[in-house]
């Protein structure tokens, strides 16, 4: 196995990491108190959860708003069209390549911050899950001003769906930040903002047209 | 290396920069229910604008008119001079329930009230007035018979005119001078007594309605005498350090009619504030707190639509007295040597008596909770039954798809009481008197003679059958802080309103199956994850050292 050079290139930039924590924050507490709303368990008591739950839901509705606006003004959005081009080199390689010392057969680059994996899972949980929890958050919020839409049941159980499949992602999300050359070089990317690549690694031309940033 | 120094500032700085959005994020989740916490919530503000001027004034001082100063020698004479000035008040009263004891029903040639067809779990039937028993609490000097009693609900002394007046019959034409002393003695306190007037206080109402059923707390559950004076934590609204009420605070008068009658129809036909009517009835927790009463932006505000403030604010009653909950007529009849007896148990309250059988009492009762329009369904004695089922002599009506009905709180009182077998009907037995079942102890004779007093028919076999009787539960408002916990409700297991289905509660409700796959997902991905990176461990990600 050739030994490569590890170098760093600035990746993340500052709002895409606020963006991230913050929301990862948001999530991760709108699941405590969801499940508590739903019953699952009792931590901080009805009234409390239901009380950060709003609040933090409704910061979350605005907040993704501005993020919204941002993809669409910095063009950040074309980092999540889909592709199967190496999909499946990426998911051969994390089903068997990653326990044979393979390398990872796609590389970070600023043009092209997602694997085609990671692409299609982060274009369905923004554009699919998060929309439809949202939607069905705010749907249920205003259920007593604006009744007879959707019965309270049919949201509560959405809802409650979404917030299972969410659970998943997290899991997996976390699990996967460990895949790195270190197991915390991900999260330490995810924080500094510099990514460790290799320097030899080609970085593709379709990979990176996508921001035309070079 | 100096762009790597550069690089630890910037990430020193977006950790910051996230740690401040979360500290921010965080106290204000918390504090959304306090963002107006300094401000009164809106039916707080309401209800004091509506009782701001609660000092009842009057141009009448009726110890100065001649004509209460005169020597009564009967009730009926007291009332005439009543009536000298306030000429259609026996007129009005003698047209309300108070008076009559019965009330016309949807159901044709039905009467409604003690005195009419309806029955109830407890002395039954007051058996077309016949049960004189039942007479103490009639609001005449003598029974149905001549004038009202006018001090009844307006004296506000407590004197006894039926002892008074026997004991100067029993004088008059002595002419002892110590007869005489003791005669003018009794008369001077008839006068005192009379000359005191009052609008109907709670010791009046309550004579009556704190001992419905035969005793202290027997029937409502939320009055009994421990209402009369009532400290904050029993009833915020009549406590004299809380609003001090009289019950004609809110049972508004027209007519010598009450507001608060409770029979196939509503106290109150709409639900409206003052605010929307300023001559609306006070009969409703809306009428003076309206139907936002809480601080704005409260989750609680959205449940007035579909749960009556009682339901959270009430969160048990007999909170000071025992209220009876139980009644087995069964049981009644047993005696000893011959004679009828009584045991007593808990709270110093009979747990027996022969004349009407078996009791139990309770004490801090957790209401039970139904939909409620406002109105109640009544088995009257005309009715048929299902003997096999347990039936519900009075129950509310209310529907979860109706917008006039929302989840109030009931006490249930349950017991077991004779029925016709052959017609299966409730009957009336005659309880009181010198052939009723509390002399005879013959439940079949007292039957017989109760049902013809209502003319109604008996095959002349009877049993006995379970029953319920629901009083809605309204008084003994609790004070804010011991309304109940969300949780008393919107909680996976033993929910208060564990029967109240067909509706979607959060925290109580769910999809087993979404649940199931759910849980199955997270599972599946957690495994799925675990053993994706023991691979990699024992692997050692394929790295050959």
């Amino acid at each position: 196995m050739v030994v490569q050079k590890i170098t760093k290139i600035y990746l993340y930039t500052r709002f895409e990491r606020l963006w991230h924590w913050l929301q990862g924050l948001m999530i991760i507490m709108l699941l405590i108190t969801g499940f508590e709303v739903h019953g699952t368990y009792k931590l901080m008591g009805f009234q409390t959860a239901v009380n950060v739950h709003n609040f933090v839901g409704l910061s979350w509705v605005i907040l993704f708003a501005f993020f919204v606006f941002w993809l669409l003004t910095t063009g950040e959005w074309k980092q999540y069209i889909p592709t199967t081009k190496k999909l499946f080199d990426v998911i051969f390689y994390y089903a068997f390549g990653i326990f044979k010392g393979k390398g990872h057969p796609v590389q970070k680059s600023e043009g092209a911050k997602h694997n085609p994996l990671q692409r299609l899972a982060y274009l369905g949980i923004s554009a699919m899950l998060l929309p439809v929890q949202m939607a069905t958050g705010l749907l249920y919020y205003l259920y007593n001003t604006m009744p007879g839409t959707i019965p309270l049941s049919v949201l509560a159980v959405v809802h409650t769906l979404v917030a299972f499949l969410l659970v998943n992602f997290l899991i997996i999300h976390v699990y996967m930040t460990t895949t790195g050359h270190s197991l915390f070089s991900h999260i330490a990317g995810m924080i500094s903002g510099w990514e460790e690549i290799y320097e030899s690694t080609e970085i593709q031309d379709w990979e990176n047209k996508a921001t035309k940033k070079t | 290396m100096g762009k790597m120094k550069f690089n630890r500032r910037k990430q020193i700085f977006s950790v910051f920069i996230v740690m401040i959005f979360a500290i921010f994020l965080l106290p204000g989740a918390f504090a959304s229910k306090q963002v107006s916490g300094n401000k009164e919530a809106l039916g707080i503000k309401l209800a004091k604008q509506a009782v701001r001027a609660n000092k009842r004034w009057t141009t009448t001082d009726h110890a100065k008119i001649e004509i209460l100063k005169q020597d009564f020698k009967s009730g009926d004479e007291i009332t005439q001079a009543c009536l000298s000035c306030h000429t259609d008040a026996s007129m009005q009263f003698q047209e309300t329930i108070h008076w009559t004891w019965k009330v016309p029903s949807e159901k044709e040639g039905i009467m409604n009230g003690k005195a009419g067809h309806a029955i109830n779990n407890f002395c039954i039937s007051g058996n077309n007035m016949e049960d004189k028993g039942c007479l103490s609490c009639h609001a005449g000097w003598n029974g149905t018979k001549g004038e009202v009693n006018c001090l009844a609900c307006h004296g506000s002394e407590k004197f006894n005119y039926k002892e008074a007046f026997e004991d100067l019959k029993a004088f008059a034409g002595d002419d002892d001078p110590d007869t005489i002393e003791i005669t003018k003695e009794i008369q001077a306190e008839i006068n005192n007594a009379v000359s005191k007037i009052t609008m109907p206080q709670r010791e009046n109402c309550g004579e009556c309605h704190f001992k419905g059923g035969g005793g202290d707390g027997v029937k409502h559950g939320d009055l009994d005498t421990s209402m009369a004076q009532p400290n904050k934590n029993l009833d915020v609204h009549m406590a004299a350090e809380g609003a001090n009420f009289s019950c004609t605070r809110c049972h508004t008068t027209v007519r010598h009619n009450i507001a608060g009658r409770l029979y196939t129809r509503p106290a109150a036909a709409e639900r409206k504030s003052l605010i929307d009517d300023d001559m609306a009835s006070k009969i409703t927790c809306e009428s003076c707190h309206s139907n936002m009463p809480h601080k704005q932006a409260s989750k609680m505000n959205d449940h007035t639509d579909k749960v009556a403030c009682q339901s959270c604010h009430i969160p048990e009653f007999a909170r000071v007295n025992p209220t009876k909950m139980w009644w087995d007529w069964t049981k009644a009849g047993d005696l000893k040597d011959g004679k009828p007896y009584v045991v007593k148990g808990e709270f110093n309250k009979p747990t027996y008596k022969s004349i009407k059988g078996e009791f139990r009492w309770e004490k801090n009762v957790k209401p039970e909770y139904f939909w409620y329009n406002g109105s109640f369904s009544n088995i009257g004695i005309k009715d048929e039954i299902d003997p096999a089922a347990i039936v519900e002599v009075s129950h509310p009506l209310g529907d979860k798809d109706d917008p006039d009905s929302r989840i109030a709180p009931f006490k249930i009182h349950r017991g077991k009481q004779p029925y016709d077998k052959i017609y299966k009907r409730m009957v009336a037995p005659l309880l009181s008197g010198p052939n009723g079942y509390w002399t005879s102890f013959d439940m079949n004779d007292a039957i017989i003679r109760g049902n013809k007093t209502l003319n109604v028919d008996y095959s002349g076999e009877f049993d006995y059958v379970e029953t319920t009787y629901a009083f809605p539960i309204t008084h003994m408002v609790a004070p804010e802080e011991k309304a109940l916990d969300c949780n008393a409700c919107h909680i996976r297991e033993n929910s208060r309103l564990a029967n109240i289905t067909g509706i979607y509660l959060p925290g109580r409700d769910r999809s087993t199956f979404i649940d199931s796959i759910g849980l199955m997902a997270v599972l599946g991905a957690f495994a799925g994850v675990m053993l994706h990176g023991f691979g990699r461990f024992f692997t050692r990600n394929g790295k050959k050292e």
